[in-house]
């Protein structure tokens, strides 16, 4: 591990001009991912900048409906806070289903935002990789892809985005407030994050130095909704597929939907295509089908993902028939 | 570069100069000799070093020990009291939860922590909707995924953290 200098910072403001002002600073929080990457010699800042103490774990109810989350707030926190299991159910769903209950209990909300692949190729230093090394190459797109993108992904990096938290956020529509050298600026989390292109180096938006200080959810969405994951085995794995959704049904007909996959994509993939087939229709099963197909018509399968197309296809489906009340019944898988 | 540090560990203030690469797991066995917590994986994926920082159960192979400056550290070693073992370590005895061993601590530790998550009524991904979570199997089971048995003596253990939690 390469010797870095380590601060405690005491106001937001000054992290912020510290880190911005050296390209090998990065900010410290929970740990449980950098500390992680200093060991793997994935991450190497000569200086650590430690925000945990920035009281930044506040959960405030806002004048509008909505729920302001202090960028702190530790991931065990914020899924048993009351408030969010009341009226945000979807968020505690998302974190309770990743890591461990000690991971949770160290792992902030921002941090959970900005967790970094878990490629194999992008961890292991000895390997080619072109978000780790720009232009080493992709060893996964001919390699082992089990775990890959079958959307949005390039030439140049086939990674996904591995957070729960943050697929929920987007089927949410929460906003990141940003602090910068300059000011503050609001991010909405559904633009957070950035498809590969030929710069996967980048996960998000974000410029070197930038803080998220909070996050910010609208007044609830109203409706059901429900975070189902898919992984290896029951406990403390990361996403094959998963799927964000929340729905508010009217006279049998689907009034307004969110629909989110994790797992799938460098990042949170908003299932537009799907939600806008099924927005103002009947929630029939042909129906359900025809939208989950509708958005992975896209889908670019890899050697050893190509059981994500189904499977995504069928979690979805399966997702919405749960939330639309059933009102299509099951047939025999064609 | 290094760094003047005091953490409570079971009980005991101990100052210690520590380079700031080093982990809360490194400190505590090879500065302050002290071993319950054992390293496994030292990647957060087993939960053998698991200890109580500020009575929360964290991974401490996860945590730079300058960034614990002040907290106070529970290990499986500081649990017990005047009266002998915690009940949880004398459960693990009775319910022959353990076999080699090298996990237990971290065992031991990880189901205080959920003992006290439980009692303050935090869901887990099994929970079954705004009731006060009970221990049955499942609970279990999913709270102490973050720990690893390679001898696999996971009923015992469920069946001793079930017995402290009746």
């Amino acid at each position: 591990m390469k010797p870095f200098a380590y601060r405690r910072a005491t106001d937001a403001r000054s992290a912020v001009a510290t880190v911005a002002a050296d390209p090998d600073a990065a900010f410290l929080a929970g740990g449980t991912n950098l500390v992680d990457h200093l060991k793997l010699g994935v991450a190497c800042p000569s200086l650590l900048v430690d925000v945990s103490d920035l009281a930044a774990d506040l959960v405030e109810h806002l004048p509008d409906g909505g729920l302001r989350i202090g960028a702190g707030t530790r991931n065990s926190d914020l899924a048993a806070h009351p408030v969010v299991r009341a009226h945000y159910p979807l968020l505690s769903e998302a974190l309770l289903s990743g890591a461990s209950g000690q991971l949770r209990n160290a792992a902030t909300t921002a941090g959970n935002l900005l967790q970094r692949t878990r490629c194999g190729y992008f961890r292991d230093a000895t390997a080619p990789c072109n978000k780790r090394e720009p232009g080493s190459g992709c060893p996964a797109v001919a390699g082992h892809n089990r775990h890959h993108a079958i959307l949005g992904a390039s030439p140049d990096c086939v990674a996904t985005h591995p957070s729960d938290l943050a697929a929920a956020m987007v089927a949410l529509d929460a906003t990141a407030v940003v602090l910068g050298p300059d000011g503050e600026r609001r991010v909405p989390i559904g633009g957070l994050y950035r498809l590969p292109g030929d710069d996967p180096t980048r996960d998000t938006v974000l410029a070197h130095g930038e803080l998220i200080t909070a996050v910010e959810l609208p007044a609830p969405f109203g409706g059901r909704a429900r975070y189902r994951k898919v992984r290896d085995r029951a406990s403390f794995a990361f996403a094959l597929v998963s799927v964000a959704a929340a729905v508010r049904m009217h006279d049998g007909v689907v009034e307004d939907l969110r629909l989110v996959f994790g797992g799938l994509a460098h990042r949170p993939w908003r299932a537009a295509h799907a939600e806008d087939a099924l927005r103002g229709s009947a929630p029939t099963e042909v129906a359900l089908r025809a939208a989950a197909d509708a958005e992975l018509l896209d889908a670019r399968t890899l050697s050893g993902n190509g059981f994500k197309v189904p499977l995504a296809r069928n979690t979805l489906v399966s997702v919405l028939r749960e939330l639309t009340d059933g009102a299509a019944e099951p047939e025999d898988d064609a | 570069m290094e760094a003047d540090i005091t953490l409570r560990v079971d009980g005991e203030d101990r100052k210690v100069t520590v380079d700031t690469r080093t982990t809360l797991l490194d400190a505590l066995r090879d500065r302050l000799g002290v071993t319950a917590p054992k390293k496994g994986c030292d990647h957060g994926q087993c939960g053998s070093c698991t200890v109580l920082v500020d009575g929360r159960r964290v991974v401490s192979c996860l945590s730079l020990a300058v960034a614990r400056d002040g907290a106070e550290v529970t290990t499986a070693a500081g649990l017990a009291d005047a009266d002998g073992p915690h009940p949880v370590q004398r459960a693990f005895v009775a319910n022959d939860a353990l076999q080699c061993g090298f996990c237990t601590p971290g065992q031991v530790c990880s189901a205080v922590g959920v003992l006290a998550e439980v009692k303050a009524g935090w869901p887990s991904a099994v929970t079954e909707g705004d009731a006060a979570p009970e221990l049955t199997d499942a609970e279990v089971r999913e709270r102490m995924s973050g720990n690893l048995c390679r001898c696999g003596a996971y009923p015992g253990i469920v069946a001793a953290i079930r017995e402290v939690g009746a």
